[in-house]
Formats: structure tokens, C-alpha cells, sequence
């Protein structure tokens, strides 16, 4: 790795501690919706990717089972794969760097990378890892200070705790909404999942939505 | 083992999994625009149903009750387009005052 550019260094820096600190929010949630501490910080570990933790998270809170959990979390990770098949090839790590780059592949480090495409292959290089690792390191500090500031609390709903859950993917989904179609999709996976919720097991009225977003995908 | 366990690996092992999987994919695979679009789509998908069933559910009935009103600054702080900490806990502080007052 050569000389580090000023620009992506500061990029990388301001991205890993603001996004690091929603991890209060995670381990605070995990905790209020029943994950033990250890529990809370493996998923920051090794999961590592806010949406999953924040809705295998939300599943089972609102008493769906594991694999309904782990099905919706994986629906969600789906997209880290893609960001894998971008960052490969300028990447170009092999064996354990490869394993290590997988684990750290997430939302903020692609963009980041993917910003830094004018200042040339290396700086989007050294975008990835400075991100990834200082998202690692923020998400996991502030992941066990949330699940401990929640155990400390007791009536979580005292606190708020039950709305910050719902608020946190609302606004993890807030800039996504870009078009039109974004938000038609996003009110129609919101009557959907509460006109199912009396009537489907806990879980799947989350996870059925996926298949509406395929629908619409393939329509055009 | 019971489901959280379950859920922790299960959910961390695939998550993996999916990462290391797209490392090692040709990018030519994901050239296709349906798959892009669809790929853009599902979060969104995903995460509303979330913010429904967490805002509007209590063990698979309907109810509103203090969540909404946290939920409703939530939405006021992102029109504002205030940052992810300021909207998350506007929404739990006015949650807690609902919640603690009535």
C-alpha cells in the first residue's frame, strides 16, 4: 500500500466512527429484544453487517423463530455478496486476505471504495480497508456499550428502546426510497406485512415481501 | 440450543458465506440490469415490512401505542435530514415521554 491520500483517509475515518456508533443502537436493541451480551457481540463480530444484526434481531423480537430470522437477515446480506463481485477485481487479494476482505465487505467500505474512483485504483484500494477495519473496530466498541447500557436499563420500553428498533431501519431504508417506484414498493411492503402479521407465522410476513420486491424487479 | 443461538450462527455463517461467495464470482454474473434492480429492491422491501411489524405489532396482533409517536419523530428528524443518531433517538426519546407520562 503506498502513501495514504489525505481525502480517503478522512472519508474512511468520519464514515467508520459515525456508522461504528449506530452500533449502540444494535447492541442496545439486540439486548432489549432478548440476545445475551455474547450473543449481541458475536453477531457484531462475526455477522457484521447492520441490516442482518438489526433484523434477525427484529424477528425474533416480535416472536418469530430462527429461521425465519436467519432467512430475512440473509435476504438482507445478499447485497454484500454483490459488493463482493465489484471489489474482487480491484481488490486482487487472495487466500486469507480474500477471507479477511469478505468479512469487511459491507455498505461502507464499497461506497467509500467506489468514491474514491477519481483518485485512481489504489486509493479505492485503501478506501475499502481503512473503512472496513474502522467500521469493524467502531461497530464493535459501541455494539457492547449499547447491549451494556441496555442491560442496565431494564423496562426498555422506560427508555424508548422499542421505538429507537423501528426508527433505526426506518432510516437505514430512508435513503434508499430514490424513485417513485422505491416508495410505491415500500408502502405496499408496509400493508402488506401488517394486513399478514394476525394471520402468518411471526417472520414471514417480513420475509414474503422480498418476493414482491422480485416482482417488481422483473417488471421492469 | 435454543432459537437465539441458532439464529446467532446461523445468521453469522451465511452471512459469510454470502460475502466470500461474492469474492470469488465472475462480475459478468451480476451484469444483468433485472438482477441489479431486484438486488436494489429487496432491502427496501425487507426493512419497510420491518419498520411496520416493529412499529404496529405486539405478539402478531395489531396495536398503536407509544411506538408510533417514536416512529413519527423518527420520520420528522429524516425529512430534516438530520443524521442516524439524532433520528433514532428523537424517536426514542419521544417514545420513553409517551410512554412514561400516560
Amino acid at each position: 500500500m503506498s502513501r495514504i491520500e489525505s481525502t480517503t483517509f478522512r472519508d474512511s475515518l468520519s464514515v467508520s466512527i459515525t456508522v461504528g456508533a449506530y452500533g449502540t443502537a444494535f447492541g442496545a436493541a439486540a439486548v432489549a429484544n432478548g440476545f445475551s451480551l455474547v450473543q449481541t457481540c458475536l453477531l457484531s463480530l462475526l455477522t457484521f453487517s447492520g441490516a442482518s444484526q438489526f433484523a434477525v434481531v427484529g424477528v425474533l423480537g416480535a416472536g418469530g423463530g430462527a429461521i425465519s430470522g436467519i432467512a430475512t437477515a440473509s435476504l438482507l446480506g445478499i447485497r454484500n455478496g454483490v459488493y463482493g463481485v465489484i471489489m474482487a477485481p480491484r481488490l486482487k487479494v487472495k487466500g486469507f486476505k480474500r477471507i479477511v476482505a469478505a468479512q469487511i465487505t459491507i455498505d461502507e467500505s464499497t461506497a467509500v471504495a467506489l468514491g474514491q474512483e477519481v483518485r485512481g485504483e489504489s486509493a479505492m484500494r485503501q478506501g475499502f480497508w481503512l473503512t472496513g477495519f474502522g467500521v469493524f473496530l467502531f461497530w464493535n466498541l459501541f455494539t457492547v456499550a449499547g447491549a451494556l447500557g441496555a442491560q442496565a436499563m431494564g423496562d426498555i420500553r422506560a427508555w424508548g428502546l422499542d421505538s429507537a428498533v423501528p426508527a433505526a431501519f426506518l432510516g437505514l431504508v430512508w435513503p434508499r426510497l430514490k424513485t417513485k417506484r422505491d416508495r410505491i414498493l415500500a408502502v405496499a411492503c408496509i400493508v402488506f406485512a401488517l394486513v399478514m402479521t394476525p394471520i402468518l407465522p411471526a417472520g414471514l410476513p417480513i420475509i414474503a415481501t422480498a418476493f414482491i420486491a422480485v416482482a417488481v424487479g422483473l417488471r421492469k | 440450543m435454543n432459537s437465539f443461538w441458532i439464529a446467532t450462527i446461523g445468521t453469522s455463517v451465511i452471512a459469510f458465506a454470502l460475502k466470500y461467495a461474492g469474492h470469488n464470482v465472475p462480475e459478468r454474473i451480476f451484469a444483468h440490469p433485472k438482477v441489479q434492480s431486484i438486488n436494489a429492491l429487496i432491502p427496501i422491501a425487507l426493512l419497510s415490512a420491518l419498520v411496520a411489524v416493529q412499529t404496529f405489532t405486539e405478539k402478531s396482533q395489531l396495536m398503536i401505542d407509544h411506538r408510533l409517536a417514536g416512529v413519527s419523530a423518527a420520520v420528522i428528524a429524516l425529512i430534516l435530514k438530520a443524521p442516524f443518531p439524532v433520528v433514532v433517538l428523537s424517536a426514542a426519546i419521544t417514545s420513553a415521554a409517551i410512554y412514561n407520562w400516560f
